[in-house]
């Protein structure tokens, strides 16, 4: 007990001292957080939305992938993104690998499966009225995709909420690509790995403590949002 | 509420530009993670990047990953401790220009009731023949570091394979291990570098130190631009002369974690 109180005693003083290299770690976790939740969710709610609308050849193979790739493992995905981004690899002329934008691109092929998984159903669970009303009133696909997106904006909202929560919490693919760069690549799943494995279990809880204070307040004005436009 | 919405998201674009700089150079070193953790690259790297007007990225994993990711060209410098692996390296045409830079020393620890005694023998390839004849608990890193391939050679020497259930291979890093070791009462070997911080944290006692086999030297390579022509060759070279000369070299005689030296710096000149 004694050992939480003060993790969480240190979490505060950590807040209120104004460390810049704390302020930075949280700052490099919601920067790649939110680009990568933007990019899956512009790609993955599109995608979501015509494979629940549209039925085509391979559909099921194509679901069925998205399905698997849910349950990949992090550090799976990690490796795999590094074979691509390393100089060995295909893309490494770009030099993304060990930047903040090479982590963007691990945690995109995380999170854009979840957001399409999750479209698919919340779109599927729709009254199937609504699309019968759209082809009679003659709504073009893309004013169908937009009506129904509407529709959906509950779920699909959380799916994005679930990708978001999915890539800020996430520790493999953060440490393969990032490479736990103090200053540049450090997020807080990676600086709590690292002050774990140094033995500073209370400087490690106390940013797992910033680390949920941050998700709560992002989580928090996401659900004002709705609650304002619902 | 919906101007609350787009005001956030104008917000967050506009702070999600302004951490875009990557303007300034940045030399990519990969190291071993006892470095990084004793805080000695703190001091050590802020005056060669004001020299040379760049930053250094440190990447610090286990000296196996360290040259894994110099052998895939991923970073410019690597600075670790295995000599065996470092002369491989080098060989299979990686890395050009290797420097000694300085050395510190492993130490075997283990419970203070010491049940295998070994705290009387002088030497680390006895203390482990003791371990392994009482069956005591000992904890190996099991990660290809260079701390685990120096465990590795002392146990060759012994002539004995270390067997499952009393021989524990974590897979894991230092801190990590010594932290296993110390919860089931169990021996390991660690660098006296990570071992100071963990001193008053631990119950854990060197029982072994002071044996030439234990001797821990580290050194600075830069990646060969023929393998990779991607990599920075010409700062890597600058960091190599930085480290070996008197100005490096002074840094890492002056840095002392509770007191005590850690690193002693030993570039030939």
């Amino acid at each position: 007990m004694q050992f939480l109180i003060e993790s969480f005693y240190k979490a505060i003083l950590l807040v209120f001292h104004l460390d810049p290299e704390v302020y930075q770690i949280v700052w490099t976790s919601i920067y790649i957080s939110f680009w990568s939740t933007i990019l899956s969710a512009s790609i993955g709610i599109p995608l979501g939305a015509l494979l629940a609308l549209k039925t085509f050849r391979g559909k099921s193979a194509v679901v069925l992938l998205l399905n698997t790739s849910m349950a990949l493992p992090t550090v799976v995905i990690g490796l795999f993104c590094y074979a691509l981004l390393s100089r060995m690899g295909p893309l490494g002329d770009f030099g993304f690998l060990f930047t903040p934008t090479g982590m963007i691109f691990g945690l995109f092929i995380l999170a854009a499966p979840i957001a399409t998984n999750l479209t698919v159903a919340a779109i599927q669970s729709l009254d199937k009225r609504l699309m019968l009303t759209c082809k009679l009133l003659g709504a073009t696909p893309v004013q169908e995709f937009f009506l129904i997106v509407k529709e959906a904006r509950f779920a699909v909202m959380a799916a994005v909420v679930i990708a978001f929560g999915r890539v800020i919490s996430e520790v493999g693919i953060a440490m393969m690509l990032g490479g736990n760069i103090r200053g540049l690549t450090r997020t807080m799943t990676t600086a709590i790995a690292l002050e774990t494995s140094k033995g500073e279990f209370e400087l490690g809880l106390a940013l797992g403590f910033i680390l949920m204070s941050v998700a709560f307040a992002i989580n928090g004005v996401i659900f004002a949002i709705q609650r304002g436009r619902g | 509420m919906k101007n609350f919405f787009r005001l956030i998201c104008i917000f967050l674009l506009l702070l999600s530009f302004t951490s875009i700089g990557f303007s300034e150079t940045r030399l990519k070193m990969s190291t071993t993670t006892s470095t990084e953790d004793s805080g000695l690259l703190k001091v050590l790297l802020p005056p060669f990047e004001k020299a040379n007007n760049v930053r250094v990225d440190v990447i610090s994993v286990g000296t196996g990953k360290a040259l894994k990711l110099g052998e895939n060209g991923d970073v410019d410098v690597v600075l670790v401790h295995s000599r065996p692996a470092e002369d491989k390296f080098i060989a299979d045409g990686y890395g050009v220009d290797r420097c000694d830079v300085m050395y510190n020393d492993y130490i075997i620890l283990g419970p203070k009731n010491d049940p295998a005694k070994i705290k009387e023998t002088k030497s680390a390839v006895d203390a482990l023949k003791k371990i392994a004849e009482t069956k005591s608990l000992f904890v190996s890193r099991g990660d290809d570091s260079g701390t685990d391939k120096k465990e590795k050679a002392i146990w060759k020497a012994t002539g004995i394979v270390p067997q499952i259930p009393w021989y524990i291979e974590a897979g894991q890093g230092m801190g990590t291990v010594l932290q296993m070791a110390n919860e089931k009462n169990a021996y390991t070997i660690a660098d006296r570098g990570t071992f100071i911080p963990f001193e008053n944290k631990i119950g854990l006692i060197i029982l072994v130190e002071g044996d030439k086999t234990l001797f821990n030297p580290y050194g600075v390579i830069a990646v060969n631009p023929k393998k990779h022509p991607g990599v920075q060759y010409e700062l890597a070279k600058k960091f190599v002369e930085f480290v070996t000369g008197p100005e490096g070299q002074k840094i890492i005689a002056d840095y002392k974690l509770d007191g005590k030296q850690l690193f002693f710096p030993d570039a030939k000149k």
